[in-house]
């Protein structure tokens, strides 16, 4: 579905993102890992259209978009949601949602009665609906990002550290309802720090270190990659890790 | 034409140039530091301009030596004016306090207008008509005193930002508000403190601007597209840029009036704004934001 | 949740009210302090469709102004067409000036205080042309002649002026009601509250902003046409000076920006003080002295405007 070939962005003389490819099939759930200033929210920007790209290509439901305006790619169903969310404050939650639903309902009622529908199947409280956005709870502005992106109908969802700032509980619930939209046929690119929020979703993980991607597969096999450790921990720590394990084994 | 109206219009634009850079380094100051965008700052000039002249006509005080007076005047109002109003005001959307600085200046203007009544006021002193030789070319005497005298203010203001230990610290706050915070300086006293140099500026220019324009309550929508434009055209925040943006705006002014008549001339300035805008926000020397 | 009859019942007594105005004030001096409040009611809308309910905040929305007005004055006075053409003509300038600027600055990504200045030069570069070319008459202005007929749309009865500003605000008014309850409407106040989160969810912000500075553009450009008609002269300041772009913000943001009935609120507001001021104190600058203090008061303490305070007292009498 979706198809990243060596995109690389450069601010300045700073390569944010260097030659990164990857690939994102329909109906997985695939996962960008990798420490703090990697270049991950940059790389989602640039898929997204938000930023132009130096070099490579950006394929989506096999035609090439790289280079396309930010809203022609949301019509086409990519959707991407932002690390701090940004709600229409002055909005109700409601209202927010039928910005996205109308996309494709141009009456209001319909947006609106929409609208609704999202809001249950994330499980928003009727309550909240009339509040407006912009007092809501860390978690509840969350949920609103995520309704208010499913109400596009997207094809494929990129969300960007959705479970930022969120408590355990609050994580589990975002990690069932990420599986529900999952369930219902919406292909999922995330960007994730929480780990076993990492681990438990995604089927295949790409891991990017300064702009680079140096790892990809399977959760298990990630965990255990060498490289991957020591993006994360600094060099020498697999080893160090290594030394411990074996250490334990004596 | 004759060279020597070109090189006359172009000494005057210099001269006149001179005297708006030290207007727009004070608005340059107040974005830098602040983030805000001044609107008041012309009306706050002419309400300078206001109290020049009438320290002349009422008090006998020559504009010049004026600056004594109406530097640290200026400087305080600024200082006073942002601790009990601006500062609490300047929370919220970066709308907001424009359109809080649009209403002062609605405000000052039309107390003015109200005072002052709507004539154009003129002073002249002793040295008003007389004129220095320069090669081939006269120049009235109170214009090139008033443009040394901002270049030489201007200097200083330079050194203070980049000297002294309450001029490093302005400079933090602008780059880095959070750090500046975080290393111990207490912001809030320099916000109210840069907005004080800013009028202060002003307190300047007036002194300087009065000998060779004039004043009017409608004079502050005049400066403040000029003001604008010098500060967009060189860069927000940007002192380098305000001095080159200052000459460059005298020169268009001046060149516009020769070329496209008093009328039309005045488009000039206009223009530039517009097209530094479009092509060119971060203007000539301010950084890409 | 306010009912559907109980808004139309809102919306039906407010119109009553103003149609049987000038029936029971019919004084000179009544009629044109009404006169004045409907007309700044109606480009106070313009401002308030593009800078309230868009988020984009203009300060140099006489430039559509004054350019209707001229519009519509050259054509009566150097082309000879009927004054009633001038309303269609001076609404297209107003709307094509409304684009010129809107694409000009969007496709530059202004945005915010930035665009607020672009259109304050804007309006500004459009000034110092009328004061300079012979078409709009230079600094001396346009003087339309008197001729008090009704196919001249001049009129002796300065109520037949009052009921024509009234149907232009009813326009205006119905336009600002179908942008609350339309898609178009529901999209600007995305971009207003966050332009990027709303090209996400697949806005053209570009397309609906230029969309929104034309029908405001067109809007002021009317107005333009209905002040040359009603005081038969205008030239570079009246047309576009500072002051009116200041009172097509004042009205929209003291009444309460982005609401239907905000800039009428705040054009009542005003006209009164305005008349008060001038019949008491005879001093030229008062009243907008206190339009000054005014905007800053509201911005500080009640930035939603006017409006604020009838929204708390409905709120609070068991609203929703």
């Amino acid at each position: 579905m979706l198809k990243v070939s060596k995109l690389t962005k450069i601010f300045g003389g700073l390569r944010a993102v260097d030659q990164a490819s990857l690939q994102v099939d329909e109906g997985r759930i695939v996962a960008l890992i990798g420490p703090n200033g990697a270049g991950k929210t940059t790389l989602f920007a640039c898929i997204a259209g938000f930023l132009p790209i130096n070099q490579g290509h950006v394929e989506f439901l096999g035609q090439d978009i790289t280079g396309l305006q930010v809203h022609d790619i949301s019509r086409r169903g990519m959707v991407r949601t932002f690390q701090i969310t940004q709600p229409f404050a002055k909005l109700s939650v409601l209202e927010n949602i039928a910005v996205g639903s109308h996309q494709l309902h141009a009456r209001r009622a319909d947006a609106l009665a929409h609208a609704r529908t999202v809001a249950e199947r994330v499980g928003m409280p009727a309550a909240m609906l009339d509040q407006p956005a912009a007092e809501l709870t860390v978690a509840g502005r969350k949920r609103l990002e995520l309704a208010r992106t499913l109400a596009t109908e997207p094809k494929l969802l990129l969300l960007d550290e959705v479970m930022a700032g969120l408590n355990p509980q609050e994580i589990l619930e975002i990690i069932a309802i990420v599986r529900k939209i999952c369930d219902s046929g919406v292909t999922i690119l995330l960007i994730e720090h929480v780990m076993h929020a990492v681990m438990s979703l995604s089927e295949h993980i790409y891991v990017l270190s300064y702009g680079k991607i140096i790892a990809e597969g399977a959760p298990l096999d990630i965990v255990n990659d060498r490289d991957v450790v020591e993006a994360y921990l600094g060099r020498g720590a697999a080893d160090q890790m290594a030394g411990v394990a074996g250490g334990d084994h004596a | 034409m004759d060279p020597y109206i070109l090189l006359a219009a172009a000494i005057n634009g210099l001269l006149m140039g001179g005297i708006y850079t030290l207007v727009a380094s004070g608005l340059t100051l107040i974005y830098g530091v602040l983030h805000i965008i001044n609107f008041a700052h012309g009306s706050m000039l002419m309400l300078a301009m206001f109290g020049v002249y009438f320290l002349l006509t009422k008090a006998g005080v020559d504009p010049y030596l004026a600056l004594l007076i109406m530097v640290p005047a200026m400087y305080l109002l600024g200082f006073v004016l942002y601790k009990h109003m601006i500062g609490k005001l300047s929370l919220g959307r970066d709308e907001n306090i424009l359109l809080i600085t649009l209403g002062l200046s609605i405000l000052i203007e039309n107390l003015a207008l109200l005072f002052f009544k709507g004539d154009s006021r003129t002073i002249s002193l002793a040295y008003s008509d007389k004129m220095i030789e320069l090669g081939p070319l006269l120049l009235g005497v109170p214009k090139v005193v008033s443009f040394v005298a901002a270049m030489v203010l201007c200097g200083l203001l330079g050194l203070f930002i980049t000297r002294t230990d309450t001029g490093k610290a302005i400079r933090a706050v602008a780059k880095e508000r959070m750090g500046a915070r975080l290393v111990g300086i207490d912001v809030d006293r320099i916000f109210a403190i840069s907005f004080g140099i800013g009028l202060a500026t002003l307190g300047a220019a007036a002194c300087l601007l009065m000998p060779i324009f004039y004043v009017s309550p409608s004079s502050g929508h005049v400066f403040v597209i000029v003001a604008f434009t010098v500060v967009v055209l060189g860069g927000m925040g940007s002192f380098l840029g305000a001095v080159i943006g200052g000459l460059i705006v005298g020169l268009t002014e001046s060149f516009g009036g020769l070329f496209l008549g008093e009328s039309l001339g005045q488009i000039g300035i206009s223009l530039i704004f517009i097209l530094i805008l479009l092509f060119r926000p971060s203007g000539l020397f301010g950084d890409k934001r | 949740m306010r009912t559907a009859s109980s808004s139309w019942a809102v919306h039906g007594s407010i119109l009553l009210l103003a149609i049987v105005f000038p029936l029971v004030f019919s004084s000179p001096f009544m009629v044109n302090f009404a006169v004045l409040a409907l007309f700044y009611a109606f480009i106070g809308q313009s401002w308030n469709i593009a800078g309230g309910f868009a988020g984009q905040l203009s300060f140099g929305h006489v430039a559509f102004f004054g350019v209707g007005a001229y519009a519509s004055t050259i054509v009566q006075m150097r082309l000879g067409w009927n004054p009633w053409l001038g309303l269609p003509v001076s609404a297209l300038a107003g709307a094509a000036a409304g684009w010129l600027i809107a694409v000009l600055s969007f496709r530059a990504g202004l945005k915010g205080s930035y665009f607020a200045l672009i259109t304050l030069a804007f309006s500004e570069v459009f000034r110092i042309i009328a004061n300079s070319v012979e078409i709009t008459g230079g600094g001396l202005g346009m003087l339309i002649p008197m001729k008090q007929t009704a196919a001249n749309f001049q009129f002796g009865d300065r109520r037949v002026f009052y009921y024509i500003i009234l149907a232009l605000t009813v326009v205006s008014v119905a336009l600002a009601l179908w942008l609350k309850a339309s898609r178009f409407g529901a999209r600007l106040a995305a971009i207003r509250e966050n332009e990027d989160s709303a090209r996400a969810l697949g806005i053209n912000a570009f397309a609906e902003k230029t969309k929104i500075m034309m029908i405001s553009g067109a809007i002021a450009g009317a107005g333009g046409c209905f002040f040359a008609q009603y005081f038969l002269y205008i030239d570079p300041m009246i047309a576009f000076g500072v002051d009116k772009s200041v009172e097509m913000l004042l009205v929209s943001m003291i009444g309460g920006a982005g609401t239907v009935y905000g800039p009428l609120i705040g054009a009542v507001l005003l006209a009164a003080i305005s008349e008060v001021t001038r019949a008491w104190f005879t001093v030229q600058g008062l009243s907008l002295v206190l339009y000054g203090a005014l905007l800053v008061v509201i911005i500080a303490y009640l930035p939603n405007g006017l409006i604020d305070l009838f929204k708390r007292r409905s709120s609070r009498s068991g609203g929703q």
